[in-house]
């Protein structure tokens, strides 16, 4: 969970309060470095291929993955950062303010985007990172990588590597970094 | 934050707010699409009462980067040639559906008074002598994007100061942003009362020249001088108009601002535009995405809720 939502939360802000640990942190580097090799062997190589970490929780995770696969492949990868808060749908539900700025140090057309994110929820995220990759050119194939999917779809929006499969409520709250993805709620 | 009429009305904290909110837009603005969503379906109403390319230009070229759509209103085209009052404009403006309207007008105060006829979001354009807001934010943003802050700097204010709006609002927000402010200028060019302005005031540009980070020219408003107030241009331009000469006195790093449109040889010559330290074409480039980040903060997602201090994006990452 990036710190812009544990503050945005509905109804905007509180405490998180973890209810139960379901990764450690050893956990999530093994989840890293599975969705390194299949970022891999998916795309035969890292011929073509970036990454881009979406603001604030996707970045971390997007360096971590170019790490790992700096390590398989000796090819030290840019992570490109991208922040949706101006592509967003939900205007008058939430406050959305952009966090960080977007930079994304190479040329989108033609490549393969992997787009990295910590938890894939309604999905709603990912549509405006479409759209604002979209504004940058015409990658040849988007990918998705999450460290949580926790359901709860609200458009046709799969991932291609995903570190946990994990069962929520709608109500629940996923916090993931690298110490370890914990289940909680917000607490007013 | 519901309306942005003058610098005055807004806490250190809404001011850098909206200067990091442009770090943004001029990321946008770099891109090879620049335009983004973000006020879709919004109408921006620009209410020009009084001449301007670049203001007018400026904030119609912002909302239509974020997608707003933009109506034009000038005098000369109007039912107020035909005696329509201000307010019945804005009524009828209004009564299409207006989200905000940037108001500029050669009286002092208008924006507020149209702040009271219409539910939109009023942005001042420009209120007479008064107050210029966003040349004021364009003005901070440029001096923090080459110094990092406006934190103890001194700034130099040279010129026709009674008569200029830019100057009120620039002295509000730089002194608001920590910068010492001197105003340059003869007597007659000054406010017949300095009281309660945070500045201090010199008559002797050479004197300071040394001392500055920024030296700040005014145009000469000649058409709003009813008088007699300098002997004459050129006498002007050798006391305080920023010559070659004078610009080489200036520290190498010390900018050379102007806030347009520019009366070469008169305020500034026209060696001194072409130094590497003038940015004055940066203040026009930055004004694009000033005003787009004060759209966004009065129109974009979430300024209903009014809770920016604890802003987020949601549950759905």
């Amino acid at each position: 969970m990036a710190d812009r939502e544990r503050r945005g939360a509905p109804p905007y802000g509180g405490v998180f309060q973890p209810r139960t640990r379901v990764m450690e942190a050893e956990d999530v580097r093994r989840a890293v470095r599975r969705m390194a090799h299949e970022i891999l062997e998916h795309n035969h190589g890292l011929d073509n291929v970036e990454l881009v970490g979406l603001q604030t929780g996707g970045v971390p995770l997007a360096r971590a993955i170019a790490t790992e696969l700096a390590e398989i492949e000796g090819t030290q990868l840019r992570v490109g950062m991208l922040d949706v808060a101006f592509y967003r749908d939900d205007i008058g539900l939430r406050p959305v303010l952009p966090e960080e700025v977007t930079d994304i140090p190479f040329d989108v057309d033609g490549r393969i985007i992997v787009l990295v994110d910590d938890v894939l929820f309604t999905g709603r995220t990912i549509r405006a990172a479409l759209d604002a990759l979209g504004d940058y050119g015409r990658p040849r194939a988007v990918q998705l990588a999450v460290m949580v999917d926790r359901g709860h779809r609200e458009l046709p929006i799969r991932p291609d590597y995903v570190g946990k499969n994990l069962p929520t409520r709608r109500d629940e709250m996923v916090n993931v970094s690298a110490e370890g993805v914990e289940l909680g709620e917000m607490v007013k | 934050m519901r309306h942005l009429l003058s610098i005055d009305e807004l806490e250190r904290g809404e001011v850098e707010e909206l200067l990091d909110l442009t770090d943004h837009f001029v990321e946008v603005n770099r891109r090879s699409i620049p335009k983004v969503p973000a006020l879709r379906g919004k109408t921006v109403v620009s209410l020009f009462f009084e001449d301007s390319t670049r203001t007018r230009l400026s904030f119609e070229t912002a909302a239509r980067r974020l997608s707003a759509d933009t109506m034009t209103f000038s005098v000369g085209t109007s039912s107020v040639k035909k005696g329509e009052s201000v307010r019945d404009t804005v009524e009828t403006l209004s009564a299409f559906g207006v989200d905000a309207f940037v108001v500029r007008h050669r009286s002092s105060g208008v924006p507020w008074q149209i702040r009271s006829w219409t539910d939109a979001a009023v942005v001042n354009g420009g209120d007479g002598w008064h107050q210029h807001p966003t040349q004021a934010l364009i003005d901070s943003y440029t001096i923090r994007s080459h110094f990092g802050s406006l934190e103890g700097r001194h700034v130099a204010i040279v010129g026709d100061v009674k008569h200029s709006r830019v100057a009120r609002s620039d002295v509000a927000a730089f002194t608001k942003l920590g910068a010492t402010v001197t105003l340059v200028a003869p007597p007659t060019l000054l406010p017949p009362s300095l009281a309660g302005w945070p500045v201090q005031v010199s008559h002797d540009l050479d004197a300071v020249l040394g001392d500055l980070d920024v030296c700040y020219l005014l145009r000469m408003q000649q058409e709003r001088m009813t008088e007699a107030l300098v002997p004459s241009l050129r006498e002007y331009t050798a006391s305080y108009g920023l010559t070659a000469r004078r610009a080489d006195r200036l520290g190498e790093d010390a900018l050379i601002m102007h806030p347009g449109p520019m009366n070469r040889g008169v305020e500034i010559a026209p060696e001194a535009t072409d130094r590497p330290n003038a940015v004055i074409t940066e203040q026009v480039a930055n004004g694009v995405s000033v005003r787009m980040a004060v759209l966004f903060r009065l129109l974009g997602s979430g300024s209903q809720l009014a809770v920016f201090d604890d802003s987020g994006a949601g549950p759905d990452t």
